[in-house]
């Protein structure tokens, strides 16, 4: 993970995090992550790609903190502040919070009020306002588009000012507009210089979206931009299942290989 | 009219119940607010009968009951926690299983020691008239401690509610906080008891936090309006009880499902169909 939205190497900015060497396994189960080595750094832009169950989300609890190798290091930058935004469907839309209140929820402030401070109040606003729904601060969550709930969640994690956004599987459940406006705020918000990680299945949104991909099953079986990285060959291993790659304007497109019938003789 | 509402202050017994009724429902309904989001409304029903459990030893083996059924609550209430993070069982089971078991207990010590019967009895039914000055002062400390600790944590407790895989990432300890909303809770429990009774904790936990779900889509309005439903229903309830003649944890309860049953007819009329609470399975 070493190129910015322009394309050009950064290999000389420090990483933010490091992952070196690193396996995972839950206890008793087998690998879930084997000898990565990744780097996250200041401007990355990276989408994980993988099928269920090849260390996606337990590589993004990786770089959260929240779950520790069994063997290889983690080295993360002293004081870092990662930003972390949970899939729409572990989300229950019938608590009774106010997109105020959800915002508020993540205020790096020890204050002892449930109330908001004035300061916490102007915060709020201005990240509302950046994400374009300062207007809906009053609302219950439920009552928002798709894109504007991704957006309340996503001003949730950047209400502590992160160095590092992780999300996880942000265009799954979501309609194709929606997924259009949010890898569309993630590009704007990581040209204002956030470093952004996120998980998806969606090949074909992040090789339009996004400077760099990581091909994840259980190893790294790529990484680069998504013209070197979407090939027939690595999404073969990745998945384990043929795919035919089209390039579009300079876009690879993922497309299912077509299947040939033994039986009608058809393809 | 000022007859009807000054009567009952004549006698001390029932001052005591008047207050004891109306901090108790205050009490539950604030605690009730956490326990239904969290889809852990059995619980409240299964945590008065462990703690009959513990009560039932302490007056088997002479220790203070506030003391000994705290302790036997408290720890059935992790017990649950730690069998439901297993995952394999959900929480439903998982208090079905302590929570019977240790009433299970009660009830064969109960055979094993007669002399502890009467004062169970009390315990599973209520006695709202016998209630003392010192009953008085146990829960209006346990209801002003508690306001102080939902204050206090009021934040993390808020998102470990709503987000308990989240609010980990972001700094609270999920696990804390349940540990500190299940003491809450057995306190909670423990100190209404000897005026509700065991079997009528769990409506005075739920239905209130319900009722306040379906007037409002704010975490803190729910919070202020199902303390105020809570404490009104009880004071109501104990006045019913008073002037119609009949045991005053049943007419709190009934005055509990009225206010319910006009507040669903009414929101229900407006489209309010999005409002009730506990959609998520439980995650203590």
């Amino acid at each position: 993970m070493s190129r910015s939205t322009t394309g050009q190497r950064v290999v000389s900015i420090a990483p933010l995090v490091r992952l070196d060497d690193v396996s995972y396994r839950y206890p008793n189960g087998p690998l879930v992550l084997d000898s990565i080595n990744l780097a996250v750094r200041p401007g990355d832009f990276t989408g994980l790609v993988g099928p269920s169950g090849s260390g996606k989300t337990t590589m993004l609890q990786m770089l959260l903190g929240m779950a520790h190798p069994v063997s290889g290091a983690v080295e993360r930058q002293p004081g870092l502040r990662v930003g972390y935004v949970p899939q729409v469907e572990s989300i229950n839309w019938n608590f009774p919070v106010t997109v105020f209140e959800t915002v508020l929820m993540s205020s790096p402030t020890k204050r002892t009020w449930p109330w908001a401070s004035s300061a916490e109040k102007r915060r709020v606003a201005e990240v509302l306002g950046r994400l374009g729904i300062a207007d809906l601060s009053g609302r219950h969550i439920r009552q928002l588009s798709g894109g504007q709930q991704q957006r309340v969640f996503i001003a949730r994690a950047l209400f502590s000012s992160p160095d590092l956004l992780l999300l996880d599987e942000p265009t799954s459940g979501v309609d194709v507009r929606t997924r259009h406006e949010v890898l569309h705020l993630l590009g704007d918000l990581n040209a204002e210089g956030l470093a952004i990680v996120l998980s998806t299945h969606d090949l074909n949104g992040i090789a339009a979206h996004l400077p760099n991909v990581v091909c994840l099953h259980t190893r790294v079986m790529g990484m680069g931009t998504a013209l070197e990285v979407l090939t027939p060959e690595i999404l073969e291993l990745t998945y384990g299942a043929p795919m035919d790659v089209l390039v579009h304007a300079g876009m690879p497109l993922v497309v299912d290989r077509r299947h040939h019938s033994p039986l009608t003789g058809a393809s | 009219m000022w007859q009807t509402l000054t009567e009952p202050f004549q006698f001390a017994f029932l001052r005591h119940a008047l207050i004891v009724c109306t901090v108790a429902g205050a009490l539950c309904g604030l605690l009730g607010v956490y326990v239904t989001l969290r889809g852990m409304s059995y619980i409240g029903h299964g945590l008065s009968h462990a703690i009959f459990g513990g009560a039932a030893i302490c007056a088997a083996i002479g220790v203070n009951f506030f003391i000994g059924a705290g302790v036997w609550g408290l720890a059935s209430g992790l017990s649950v926690s730690r069998v439901t993070r297993r995952r394999i069982i959900g929480a439903d089971a998982a208090i079905g299983v302590i929570t019977t078991a240790s009433f299970a207990f009660g009830i064969a010590l109960l055979g094993l020691y007669s002399r502890v019967k009467q004062s169970i009895e009390a315990t599973v039914f209520g006695s709202v008239l016998g209630v003392s000055r010192g009953d008085v002062w146990i829960i209006v400390g346990v209801a002003l401690a508690t306001a102080v600790v939902i204050v206090v944590f009021y934040r993390p407790l808020l998102f470990a509610t709503f987000d308990p895989e989240v609010a980990d990432v972001f700094g609270v300890s999920t696990s804390r906080m349940d540990a500190l909303l299940m003491l809450l809770l057995s306190f909670a429990i423990l100190s209404s008891m000897k005026v509700l009774g065991v079997t009528l904790i769990a409506a005075v936990l739920v239905i209130p936090p319900t009722v306040a779900r379906m007037l409002t889509n704010s975490f803190g309005r729910m919070l202020v309006l199902s303390t105020t439903i809570g404490a009104l229903t009880g004071l109501v309830g104990m006045y019913l009880s008073y002037h119609l003649d009949i045991a005053s944890g049943p007419c709190v309860v009934l005055v509990n499902f009225a206010v319910f049953t006009v507040v669903y007819a009414v929101t229900g009329a407006r489209g309010h169909t999005t409002a009730a609470p506990g959609f998520r399975r439980a995650t203590l």
